[in-house]
């Protein structure tokens, strides 16, 4: 019974994980890895949590959550591009422009909380989403939307097609007259949209303000069910299934007497312990997009 | 003529490595700096706290005080440890970026020793080196899946940087104490562990420091004068030459992530013991001295002094931040410099296309020439 009962629970915390992971997932098979998306998540928390306290204090709540979810997608999908200039056009190493949009993060979210509201998190908004009648967050439903349009869009739409061949080979895609440089800043957007999406999710579903630790590991989580669910909507899903629900089982866990025993770190590591092992077990073949992370030279080739 | 001067200063620019970053870093304190005044704050207390923690002076009138520089150069000390930690992997052509993970486990072995062990002369010895061999395996583990299975290291360092956070709380609630208390502390570290101070007694400024030197000079000889450092570089510059000239490269790249994860761990070590705790901890995340080693590192061309430099200018605004909190200034405006270091640091490979056109322009003109 208990276990029926915490499925909206754990659907909370895999949905932000999910919504991610999608984005990371049409980033990477563009061809532009992207460790950013944890710094990507806070910023769109962030944003989406001083709008929605902004909103609510000036008394138009109704429209609030919606408009404070859309700007946190705004801002971060701006930051993502931070990523695209440098990966794409600059010809960067993308690791170093990831972990540098992820340090810049962590200063500018506090920094725009100290700002806006002189303490070093955002203030509380009184009332954050609310559950359906079957105890569902809505961001229940925008997860499973996210996957369904990104498969149909990667799968069934010309320009699906295009962004994978740009990730698996570019110079073939340029030679067939695809825009290269246009679909990957465009997948690298639709990546920071995603993120900022998510860290919006999860500061209106699982708390009431943004804290410098709140995205805490979501970003990699999701990092991890990229690589796990190999590259497809449907093995992500999986995966951002397993994780979500590992770490739902750290909080739930005090709720089961046969987990009690266990420290709830265990639930915690799982994720990452796994995708680890599975790195391993599956490291003859190749899953990932064949040109992920090396820039595209048009003129060298 | 003057044209000339110009444009051979351009090209030195574009080549000098050292060059580039110190622009890098003036580029980043400038943004900060604007990005103060957009905020309406007087960004002259930005400077004011960095001054003082380099000489210990604040403005004409201010009083000396030296703690202020004994605990920049004490925050140096795993900052500095940690950018040798990412520098060494780079240098072998590897992103580690779990220099974070192998601090923490070195940091969990030398808490074990420190809390569980009663005090006996050179615990702190002991510490330091459980920290260095704890550090070692966590990177060694990579540097074999990586040499044996080809398992991406940027992949495998994150996880292992969790799954070192996590298991850090584990062992730590099971150390005395650990459990009983819930105010994130274990039972006290033996007064035999810790590091002594030395110099500047009211701050935190150990002995670390000298191993600290001992590890950069210790990367310096390894890289520069050694077979072994040569089989490294020539991984780095090329892994499948270097494996035709009769260098193999598995096990430099195994052997080069357990180095790394070595001067990391010892950062662990050094943390924990150097005076800002009394009581062993369990950690709730991560203390990012290993992410700022990423930029250290980055910063410092992975050179040896390069990266004491860094490592010391970026002690330098961990200190300054408590001191221009004071000054109504919010401290997070080091954490925005450092991100935006690094993101210019990234950007910089756009100098490359600017030499590559360069280039172009010049062939240009001399087939015009003839």
């Amino acid at each position: 019974m208990m276990i029926f009962q915490s499925i909206p629970t754990i659907m909370m915390i895999v949905a932000p994980i999910l919504i991610t992971a999608i984005g990371g997932m049409i980033c990477e098979k563009s061809g532009v890895v992207n460790i950013a998306l944890e710094g990507l998540m806070s910023i769109g928390a962030c944003t989406a949590a001083s709008v929605h306290f902004l909103m609510e204090a000036a008394g138009c709540g109704r429209y609030s959550l919606a408009v404070a979810l859309l700007a946190g997608m705004v801002v971060s999908g701006l930051f993502s591009l931070i990523h695209g200039v440098a990966a794409i056009d600059l010809k960067a190493e993308q690791t170093i422009s990831g972990t540098g949009i992820n340090l810049l993060a962590d200063g500018i979210t506090v920094f725009a909380c100290q700002i806006l509201f002189s303490q070093d998190r955002s203030k509380e908004f009184r009332v954050g989403m609310l559950t359906d009648k079957l105890g569902f967050y809505p961001t229940f439903y925008i997860a499973i939307a996210v996957v369904a349009i990104s498969w149909f869009m990667l799968y069934k739409t010309p320009f699906g097609m295009h962004l994978r061949a740009c990730g698996e080979h570019p110079a073939a895609a340029d030679s067939a007259g695809i825009n290269v440089r246009r679909i990957r800043y465009t997948g690298v957007f639709i990546s920071g949209i995603l993120g900022g999406l998510a860290g919006g999710c999860v500061v209106l579903t699982q708390t009431i303000q943004f804290t410098s630790n709140l995205i805490n590991g979501r970003g990699f989580i999701a990092l991890a069910a990229v690589a796990f669910g190999r590259w497809t909507p449907w093995g992500v899903t999986g995966a951002a299934l397993l994780f979500g629900g590992a770490q739902a089982l750290a909080v739930l866990s005090t709720n089961f007497t046969a987990l009690k025993a266990l420290p709830s770190e265990v639930f915690n590591i799982l994720p990452y312990l796994v995708t680890l092992l599975a790195l391993v077990i599956f490291s003859g073949r190749d899953y990932a997009p064949q040109s992920c992370g090396k820039p595209y030279n048009k003129s060298s080739s | 003529m003057k044209n000339k001067e110009k444009q051979s200063f351009l090209d030195w620019f574009l080549s000098s490595q050292g060059a580039t970053s110190v622009a890098v870093v003036i580029l980043g304190f400038i943004i900060g700096t604007i990005l103060v005044l957009l905020v309406g704050r007087n960004p002259a207390g930005l400077f004011k706290a960095i001054g003082q923690s380099i000489i210990g002076k604040a403005g004409k009138n201010g009083a000396w005080n030296f703690r202020n520089v004994g605990e920049t150069l004490a925050y140096s000390i795993p900052y500095i440890l940690c950018g040798l930690s990412m520098g060494f992997a780079a240098r072998v052509g590897l992103f580690n970026i779990g220099a974070e993970g192998q601090y923490i486990v070195g940091m969990l072995a030398a808490q074990a020793v420190a809390v569980c062990i009663p005090s006996f002369p050179f615990q702190w010895l002991i510490c330091l080196l459980v920290a260095i061999v704890a550090g070692a395996i966590w990177g060694g583990i990579v540097g074999f899946l990586k040499a044996k299975y080809k398992v991406s290291e940027v992949v495998a360092t994150i996880m292992l940087n969790y799954i070192a956070l996590y298991l850090f709380r584990i062992i730590a609630f099971k150390m005395p104490a650990g459990l009983t208390n819930r105010t994130y502390q274990t039972a006290p570290l033996q007064s035999g562990a810790l590091l002594s101070k030395f110099l500047i007694k009211t701050s935190n400024l150990n002995i670390g420091f000298f191993f600290m030197i001992a590890a950069c000079l210790i990367y310096w000889f390894i890289m520069e004068k050694t077979k072994m450092g040569f089989a490294f570089r020539a991984t780095g510059y090329n892994k499948d030459a270097a494996r035709c000239s009769g260098i193999n490269a598995d096990s430099a790249i195994a052997s080069s992530m357990a180095i790394s994860g070595a001067f990391a761990g010892l950062a662990g070590a050094c943390v924990l013991l150097g005076g800002a705790y009394t009581t062993g901890r369990i950690i709730q995340g991560m203390d990012n001295y290993g992410f700022m080693g990423i930029a250290v590192a980055l910063v410092g061309n992975s050179r040896a002094l390069g990266i004491f430099l860094a490592g010391l200018l970026f002690g330098v605004l961990k200190q300054s931040q408590s001191i221009m909190q004071g000054m109504n200034i919010p401290k997070e405006i080091t954490f925005i410099i450092q991100g935006l270091i690094v993101i210019f640091i990234a950007l910089r490979s756009g100098l490359e296309l600017v030499k590559a056109y360069r280039s172009r322009v010049l062939v240009r003109k001399e087939a015009q020439k003839v």
